[in-house]
């Protein structure tokens, strides 16, 4: 086992080529982005009923696996185990990298993106909106520290494990603060619940480990740097697990839900008449987001394969946007009870199941937020050295 | 930043552009075209508030008609909303509900606005401060706070609010309006300051059903207090214990 040597990336064509592909999605979403400001939102799928539409499947996705990447760096910092502590400076980059593309999507889908300035100098401490806009912005300081205190020369270990643990602490808080925006709406039956910040945190863990694993595996793929299959194996029984919590705090989510009668209408939408939000439950979101990477995981031959890993990750990926989707979308497509016990019409939508088609706007500007990420994430490993040369499983250790 | 003069359609006060200086940064304004400007409702419909006060609606649904739409379309008319038109994007700050007691089979109709609750959510939750509650009970978005983020109306339990989705025309002095920000029912706040009575209750009125009362829920004596002290009436939504100023009879 050599000392870890940290290079940044050279631009090859092959990475020229990728910067170049994230940058033709990145101006997409700036066109998208101008256009919906001249229009308005009048261009968009989003109305009165769906009023947060895939732009914030997207953002929300984002902010949570951003709090996850950095999962690698806590295991490595706070819990000591030497395999990932190569790897942490990775992580904080991706986890800060994904933060800005997510909170990128979230601010330029406002209906006033030019009004940033007020959501950043007047607060209402009741919001959790409001609590979030600081968590945010902690969450950049913080983390931005600890990958300093990681990189600095000579920095003792003591330090680096007192930054690594405020910032373990700080990406908690920060998750709970993401899943209390929904935990905290009494007036919507879907949501309502104590056990979104939790299953938001579950969230976290998984979607972001699954892209660390899939930019990691991509990154060593394109820079020739080796990566250790015992290694892509041992995060991919890690990713096994918290996919199983994923599973494990929905089933909690709905199974308090169906014990309620108040709520079995809701309920009855989303696991079994809810259409597109049905299918993304149990197909998107149960089997290929959960029962599949789980199972190629800890296949007893299969698993111990880097390709099952990553496979995997793609798979927790598609689940957790799948998920993200039917609480987003199906909680609001689901209408307001405002009068049990009747049968209700209007102009307005009242007691009709909400339809929302999302137009490829909110799509290119979901996905350029996506690029913006992975750019950003991209561009710190060709300026710093975050990236090891070499992780094979003989370099990274065991214990 | 460019303070036009004002140019009210209707002046509910008097105000020169002096006045208007000295009244602070709490009012701001918005250039709709050279020359004509708007009140956005911050400091200044907040200061007129009687703290005394507790503005409410009490509504009869045995007396509003099913086929009719008068409260509707005086709001609609009064405030300059609804020449949009794009379905489920336009904008209606009173809609009416029809009803079907899914036990009985009886139908009623009914006006749904903005509650104004006594601990309204859509304030809780607001980042910027712009939704706010004046003292009198009145619920208001500050139209130059709102950034658009309608997390307001995720949390509103009576589907109050909507997004402005396109840019519009014809505004009027009294109820400014902007693409990218959430409006609602203001119950009328430029005629409550001025002694007068919220265009749907007056227009309901006008059509001889009287199924709309306004009044000072704080005053023992207002017509509105009585009729609550003596019929039964219902807060949509009780449980959430929101204590809303509008309250239904008969429903």
């Amino acid at each position: 086992m050599e000392r870890t040597i940290y290079r940044e990336i050279k631009a090859t064509p092959q990475i020229l080529q990728l910067a170049a592909l994230l940058g033709l999605f990145i101006l997409a979403a700036a066109a998208s982005i101008l256009y919906v400001e001249h229009h308005g939102h009048i261009v968009t799928g989003m109305n009165n009923e769906i009023v947060w539409g895939l732009p914030h499947v997207f953002a929300i996705f984002l902010i949570v696996a951003a709090s996850g990447a950095l999962n690698v760096a806590s295991i490595a910092s706070v819990f000591g185990k030497t395999p990932y502590k190569p790897m942490a400076r990775l992580s904080g980059l991706l986890a800060l990298s994904l933060l800005a593309g997510g909170l990128a999507v979230l601010v330029l889908d406002l209906g006033r993106p030019d009004r940033l300035i007020v959501a950043m100098t007047t607060y209402n401490f009741k919001s959790i909106f409001a609590w979030n806009i600081l968590l945010y912005n902690g969450f950049f300081v913080i983390v931005g520290a600890y990958l300093y205190v990681q990189m600095a020369r000579s920095m003792p270990y003591s330090v680096i494990r007192v930054a690594g643990t405020v910032a373990f602490l700080w990406r908690l808080v920060l998750t709970t603060g993401t899943g209390s925006i929904f935990g905290w709406l009494v007036a919507r039956s879907a949501y309502d619940a104590a056990v979104m910040a939790p299953l938001f945190i579950v969230m976290s863990f998984s979607f972001g480990l699954a892209v660390f694993i899939l930019v990691l595996s991509l990154i060593t793929r394109l820079t020739d740097r080796s990566l250790g299959p015992k290694l892509i194996a041992r995060m991919g029984r890690l990713l096994g697990i918290f996919a199983g919590l994923v599973l494990y705090f929905t089933a909690v989510q709905h199974l308090t839900n169906l014990y309620a009668a108040e709520h079995g209408s809701v309920e009855a939408f989303i696991l079994r008449d809810g259409g597109i939000y049905t299918q993304l439950f149990w197909v998107g979101q149960v089997i290929i987001g959960g029962l599949i990477p789980i199972a190629l995981v800890f296949h007893p031959t299969g698993g111990a394969k880097p390709a099952s890993t990553i496979v995997a990750s793609a798979l927790v990926i598609a689940g957790g946007f799948s998920q993200l989707y039917v609480i987003l979308i199906g909680g609001q497509a689901f209408p307001l009870e405002i009068f049990p016990g009747f049968d209700v019409s209007s102009s307005f939508s009242d007691g009709v199941v909400n339809a929302y088609s999302p137009s490829y706007l909110e799509l290119l500007l979901g996905l350029g937020g996506v690029a913006l990420a992975l750019a950003i994430t991209g561009f710190g490993m060709m300026v710093l050295r975050i990236l090891p040369t070499n992780l094979s499983d003989a370099n990274v250790g065991q214990s | 930043m460019k303070l036009p003069a004002l140019n009210f359609d209707k002046k509910p006060t008097e105000m020169n552009r002096r006045d208007f200086l000295k009244s602070g940064g709490a009012v701001a304004t918005l250039t709709l075209a050279p020359g004509v400007t708007l009140m956005a409702f911050g400091g200044d419909a907040e200061a007129q508030a009687d703290p005394g006060k507790r503005w409410g609606l009490l509504i009869d649904v045995n007396k509003c008609a099913k086929d009719c739409n008068a409260c509707v379309s005086a709001c609609s008319t009064e405030n300059g909303w609804g020449q949009e038109g794009h379905g489920d994007k336009g904008a209606q700050w009173i809609r009416k509900v029809d009803l079907k007691d899914k036990a009985t089979g009886r139908e009623s109709s009914l006006p749904m606005m903005c509650q104004h609750c006594e601990n309204p959510p859509c304030v809780d939750v607001c980042p910027t401060n712009a939704s706010f509650k004046r003292p009198d009970g009145i619920v208001l978005v500050d139209k130059h706070k709102c950034i658009g983020c309608r997390y307001c109306m995720m949390a509103c339990p009576y589907k109050a609010r909507s997004f402005i989705h396109e840019d519009v025309t014809d505004q009027k002095a009294h109820a400014p309006r902007g693409k990218g920000t959430v409006e609602s029912c203001t119950l009328c706040v430029h005629r409550v300051d001025t002694g007068g009575t919220p265009a749907c209750v007056e227009a309901c009125s006008a059509t001889g059903h009287g199924a709309m009362m306004f009044g000072d829920l704080n005053d023992p004596d207002s017509e509105i207090s009585k009729a609550l002290d003596n019929y039964p009436s219902v807060a949509l939504r009780d449980d959430l214990g929101l204590n809303p100023g509008v309250r239904y009879s008969n429903l």
